[in-house]
C-alpha cells in the first residue's frame, strides 16, 4: 500500500517531472497530472508494475472547466492486490481535446470513454468503438458542456418545450 | 461451419453434405428489443446470428437517457439531488441514496450519529433482499419458471410494506439525507423487521427447491455465458456478477464504509457447483445466498441498534461544501456504485458523475456472449441483472 507522494515519487522517476505535475492543495485526495500524450504509457506501467499493480480503472469522468476553457478527464484507480487507490486527471484545451485511449490497458474504459465523447467531446485516439453512446449518433453538441445550448429540433421534432 | 463454445464439450456442427441442396447459409442481423420481455427494459441487442448462434452482439443504450448529471449541475442545492439518484437503479434507490449521503459526508466532514448509522445499515440490506428477490424472479421468469416469480414477489412485498411505514413510499424513498434521515423510523420497526427476518429466512430454502436446483433451469443456465475471472476484473465487473466468476471481492469488506466493519457476514463467491465457474447459474445463486447473508447482518445491526437518538441530528441546514473533489464508491445490490463529486464551494454542484455498476457490467456482454445460443442470451442478460435506468441515467 503506497500514498499518493510515494506513487509520484516511483511516477516520476520513471517518466520525468515534465510530464506529470502533482496537485495537493484545496482537495481531499491528492491528485496527479498527467500530460496527455503520456497517458497511456503511464496507465500500462501503473497496471504492470510489480508493487503498483494497478488493476482496475474504477471510474472514468469527463470534465468541463470553463472558467480556464479547458476539458478534462479523471482516472480513479484502484489496485485489487495491494489495496491503494490513485486519481490521475489529463487536462487539455477546450478546442483541441483528444487524448490516447486506455481501452487495451482496462476494457472498462471501453464505455466510460464513449461516454466522455458523448457528453464532453474529448476524443480518445486509438478507440476502436468511438461512437457515441447515450445520445443518438446524429445528435448536435456536447451535452455536458457548460456552455452547451440544445438544438431546436431534431428529426422534425421540437426539442425544447 | 459454427463451434458451439459454452455448451458442455466442444460440438462441431458440420451439415450433411447434401444439406440445402446447394443453398448457402447467410449471416443475419436482428435487433433484439428495445421491447422484448427478456432485456429488463429498453436495452437494443444487435445480434448478428449465423443460424442459431450468435457470434457478434451489439448492444445499444440509451433510451432512458434523462441527463442526470446534466440536471444534478442545475440544481441549486446538494439535496436536490437525492430524489434524482433514486431514480437511476430504481429498484434499490435505498442504497443509491446511501452512497450519495455518505459521499457528500466525507466530502463535508460530518459525522452521523450510531442510530443513524444502523438504520441505515438495516435498510441498504433489506432493499438488498427487496432488489436481489426482484432479480431472482425475473430471471426466472426469463427461462420460464412463473411461479418463482410470484413467490419472490410476496416476500419482496413484506419489505417494501416496512420502507413504506418508514419513509411513505414504496419504491423511490428520499429517505437517507445528508447527515441523517428524513425521520425516525416508526416504533415497530424494530418489531416489524425483526418478523420478516424470522419469515423469511425459511423462504430461501423454498426458492432453493423452487427454482435453484430445478433441472430445467439449471440445464438452461449452467455452463451458459462463462465469465472468467480474469476477464472479469479487466473489464470492471462488480457485485455478484464478479462474485460468480469466483472473486471473492465486496466493498462491504474490503473497502468498508458506513459501519460494515461492526458486522460479521461472508462474501458468497460462486464455486461452479453445477457447471463451470462464472457461469449464469453461479452468478444467480450467489444472489440467493447473498440474502441470507443480509440476513445477518440485518439481525445483528437490530440487536446493536441504540434505541435513543436524533436522526436528524447532523443534518446541515446550508449545504455548502469545501471546495474539492471526491470519489466514493459503495455496494449496492449490482456493484460498485461510485460517485464522483466536484465542488466549487457553492451551493451548485460543479459536476457530479454516476459510476453506475450496471453499466459497466452491460458491457462485458459482447464479450461472453459470442458463440451462444439465441435463447441463451435471454438468460446471459438476466443473469448479469442489469437496471436500464442505471445504464442510461
Amino acid at each position: 500500500m503506497k500514498t499518493v507522494e510515494e506513487l509520484y515519487r516511483v511516477l516520476s522517476e520513471k517518466f520525468g517531472e515534465e510530464v506529470l505535475e502533482f496537485r495537493e492543495e484545496e482537495v481531499v485526495v491528492p491528485w496527479i497530472v498527467v500530460r496527455a500524450e503520456h497517458i497511456r504509457d503511464v496507465a500500462k506501467y501503473l497496471r504492470d508494475e510489480p508493487g503498483l499493480r494497478f488493476d482496475s480503472l474504477m471510474c472514468l469522468s469527463g470534465v468541463h472547466y470553463p472558467k480556464e476553457n479547458t476539458l478534462g478527464v479523471t482516472y480513479h484507480l484502484f489496485s485489487t492486490s495491494e489495496k491503494h487507490k490513485l486519481t490521475l486527471k489529463v487536462i487539455m484545451p477546450e478546442d483541441d481535446a483528444h487524448l490516447p485511449t486506455v481501452e487495451q490497458v482496462w476494457k472498462t474504459a471501453d464505455w466510460h470513454e464513449r461516454e466522455a465523447f458523448d457528453m464532453f467531446g474529448i476524443r480518445f485516439d486509438g478507440h476502436p468503438d468511438h461512437r457515441r453512446i447515450l445520445c443518438p449518433d446524429d445528435w448536435e453538441g456536447y451535452p455536458l458542456r457548460k456552455d452547451y445550448e440544445v438544438q431546436e429540433i431534431y428529426r422534425g421534432m421540437k426539442v425544447k418545450y | 461451419m459454427t463451434q458451439v463454445k459454452q455448451k458442455g464439450p466442444e460440438v462441431t456442427l458440420t451439415p450433411p453434405e447434401d444439406a440445402g441442396n446447394g443453398l448457402k447459409t447467410q449471416e443475419m442481423v436482428i435487433n433484439m428489443g428495445p421491447q422484448h420481455p427478456s432485456t429488463h427494459g429498453v436495452l437494443r441487442m444487435e445480434l448478428t446470428l449465423d443460424g442459431e448462434i450468435v457470434t457478434k452482439a451489439v448492444p445499444h443504450i440509451g433510451y432512458l437517457h434523462r441527463c442526470f448529471e446534466k440536471h444534478c449541475e442545475a440544481m441549486n442545492d446538494y439535496t436536490k439531488v437525492i430524489p434524482y439518484v433514486d431514480r437511476m437503479d430504481y429498484v434499490a434507490a435505498m442504497n443509491n441514496e446511501l452512497g450519495y449521503a455518505i459521499a457528500m459526508e466525507r466530502l463535508m466532514g460530518i459525522q452521523v450519529n450510531d442510530r443513524v448509522e444502523y438504520i441505515r445499515v438495516i435498510m441498504a440490506e433489506l432493499q438488498r433482499i427487496a432488489s436481489h428477490l426482484l432479480a431472482l424472479g425475473t430471471f426466472g421468469l426469463d427461462i420460464g419458471a412463473f411461479t418463482p416469480f410470484l413467490y419472490c414477489f410476496i416476500e419482496r412485498e413484506k419489505v417494501l410494506d416496512i420502507f413504506e411505514k418508514a419513509s411513505g413510499a414504496r419504491l423511490l424513498y428520499n429517505y437517507i439525507w445528508i447527515g441523517g434521515l428524513m425521520n425516525d423510523v416508526p416504533a415497530d420497526f424494530k418489531s416489524d423487521t425483526a418478523a420478516f427476518v424470522t419469515s423469511f429466512r425459511p423462504k430461501i430454502k423454498e426458492l432453493n427447491d423452487l427454482l435453484s436446483y430445478n433441472k430445467i433451469f439449471v440445464e438452461r443456465t449452467a455452463n451458459v455465458g462463462v465469465l472468467p475471472e480474469k476477464v472479469a476484473i479487466n473489464y470492471g465487473i462488480s457485485g455478484p456478477s464478479l462474485r460468480g466468476s469466483g472473486v471473492k471481492w465486496d466493498l462491504r469488506r474490503d473497502d468498508p464504509y458506513s459501519i460494515y466493519d461492526r458486522f460479521e457476514f461472508d462474501v458468497i463467491v460462486g464455486k461452479g457447483e453445477v457447471g463451470t465457474l462464472g457461469d449464469c447459474w453461479d452468478r444467480y445463486i450467489v444472489r440467493v445466498w447473498e440474502m441470507e447473508e443480509s440476513l445477518k447482518i440485518i439481525e445483528q445491526a437490530l440487536d446493536q441498534m441504540p434505541g435513543e437518538g436524533d436522526v436528524q441530528e447532523s443534518v446541515p441546514k446550508k449545504i455548502r461544501p469545501p471546495a474539492g473533489e471526491i470519489y466514493c464508491r459503495t455496494e449496492t445490490p449490482r456493484g460498485e456504485l461510485g460517485y464522483y463529486i466536484i465542488s466549487d464551494k457553492s451551493t451548485t454542484p460543479f459536476r457530479i458523475k454516476a459510476r453506475a455498476p450496471s453499466f459497466v457490467n452491460l458491457s462485458v456482454l459482447p464479450a461472453i456472449s459470442v458463440g451462444s445460443m439465441v435463447a441463451d442470451m435471454v438468460a446471459i442478460i438476466g443473469s448479469i441483472d442489469i437496471v436500464l435506468g442505471e445504464v442510461d441515467r
